[in-house]
């Protein structure tokens, strides 16, 4: 299949079109827009045949959408930041209701002060609500996750909603060279969408109920036993898909590369710059451990993949203010209950969109050489000499 | 919600099971009908939010009455606001 250069969101848009997706709702918002707008034109040119709502703002877009998705429509919504935080009543719900929503989140950072540009604040903000959470290194792989959402998601043994993280700007406005699956392909691949307990005039039934006590905790263990067995699936339709569209993200929830003693743990585009530096040989005895969905943490993979490390660097680009970077917290804790366990670190980059380049990582990596395990440190990017 | 295998995310296909929490036990105040002042207009009937007022034939009387369905009127007291006949008084809950 031949590939073709265009905008990051105008692959999503071109996706997403391929999906057989019958409901759209979403509210512009940078750097989320040019996805919506994208679908818009193509909505009003005939070019995807659905229902497209536009909406006054994030809350009700997600609304609509877990409205249709009830209703047995397959459905798309795209946000960013302020307009992730706005959803979160619905996030947490949709996830309670195991509605199996796709949502493509444009990473921005979260005020104040206010912010357009990148980070992993908003979408790690949401990171208990029950989501699968699928964070992309590339553009190609934002649409190969798009695809694979929706299957993971409408399982039977899943039904759990799903967020494609793609980094603000770095993905959203980059243009790369991607191959869109065609939609014959991807049809077959997805099949129709079936929800088991769609909403049906002639089958009534009730969807969120009031859940006492027992009901809740019983119905939250289901919920939390769902989201860790998706590992299973994530893992299942990764294969699948390499296998009829010829494209490997490691073993789809974590992606190793190179085998240095020392590995830098990062999601996101960061990966590709860290990536080319390994090849080239900029980065003395490293390895990148990539994580590609956060949710769910793939626990068991990354202690066997970290354990044996003299040295780990975590990259967040996030943080939980008063403690440190959300993915350095877990793979810390992953790692406890090993003997030898490494020296774990934590640099928390590219808040509000501050570039980590190859300065940044050089200055990463030099710095984890000669700290203590447990250091916590936020680089602002002050620190980083640029005559790199 | 029934005790039987739950479904994702508590769909209940059990319809009609809220019938079975007998919502009446919250009430703090109980509305009492006078018969005597209760002309069947059908207003309170309207008013209820929970449906629990029914105007139908009462024993003793050729007229139908306003009739309240105790095991789940909440004893918001609408009805008893809104009757033109004051037909409508309330008394505390006690066992």
């Amino acid at each position: 299949m031949a590939r073709e250069v265009m905008e990051g969101s105008q692959a999503v848009a071109r996706i997403v079109a391929n999906c057989d997706v019958k409901v759209i709702a979403a509210y512009p918002i940078t750097p989320q827009t040019h996805i919506v707008q994208e679908l818009a034109k193509m909505h009003a040119d005939g070019l995807i045949d659905c229902e497209f709502v536009n909406v006054e703002a994030e809350f009700s877009a997600i609304s609509a959408i877990l409205g249709a998705t009830a209703a047995g429509a397959r459905s798309f919504t795209a946000t960013s930041s302020q307009g992730l935080a706005l959803m979160h009543e619905v996030v947490f719900a949709a996830a309670g209701m195991r509605l199996p929503l796709v949502m493509v989140i444009a990473n921005r950072a979260l005020s104040a002060p206010i912010n357009i540009w990148n980070d992993h604040q908003d979408s790690i903000a949401e990171r208990d609500s029950g989501w699968i959470q699928i964070y992309c290194e590339s553009v190609q792989e934002v649409v190969d996750s798009v695809v694979q959402a929706y299957k993971i998601a409408e399982n039977k043994n899943v039904l759990l909603p799903v967020m494609v993280c793609m980094d603000g700007f770095y993905l959203t406005h980059v243009y790369e060279p991607v191959e869109i699956p065609p939609k014959s392909k991807v049809h077959k691949f997805l099949g129709k969408f079936n929800y088991p307990y769609k909403l049906d005039p002639k089958k009534p039934l009730t969807m969120g109920p009031l859940g006492f006590p027992a009901d809740y905790a019983r119905l939250r263990k289901q919920l939390a036993e769902a989201v860790w067995n998706s590992k299973k699936v994530i893992k299942e339709v990764h294969d699948i898909y390499a296998k009829q569209f010829g494209r490997v993200y490691g073993d789809g929830l974590l992606e190793v590369y190179g085998d240095g003693s020392i590995a830098l743990v990062a999601m996101g585009s960061v990966c590709g710059t860290i990536k080319d530096m390994i090849d080239k040989d900029e980065l003395k005895d490293v390895c990148l451990v990539r994580i590609r969905t956060f949710r769910p943490f793939p626990k068991d993979e990354i202690v066997e993949v970290l354990k044996d490390r003299d040295a780990v660097v975590v990259l967040d680009r996030n943080i939980s203010l008063g403690n440190a970077g959300a993915v350095y917290l877990e793979v810390r804790d992953a790692l406890y209950d090993e003997k030898d366990k490494p020296k774990v670190v934590d640099f928390v980059v590219g808040l509000g969109g501050v570039d980590v380049n190859k300065a940044t990582l050089n200055y990463v990596v030099e710095k984890a050489r000669t700290v203590k395990s447990g250091h916590v440190e936020i680089v602002d990017g002050s620190e980083v000499s640029s005559s790199y | 919600m029934p005790k039987t295998k739950d479904l994702p995310g508590g769909i209940i296909i059990d319809v009609g099971s809220t019938a079975r929490n007998k919502t009446g036990s919250w009430r703090t105040f109980r509305p009492v009908v006078d018969l005597e002042k209760c002309t069947g207009c059908g207003i309170c009937e309207k008013f209820c939010p929970e449906g629990c007022i029914t105007i139908k034939k009462v024993k003793g009387y050729d007229k139908p009455k306003c009739t309240i369905d105790y095991d789940y009127c909440k004893g918001c007291l609408i009805c008893m606001e809104e009757c033109p006949f004051k037909a409508i008084s309330s008394v505390v809950e006690s066992k």
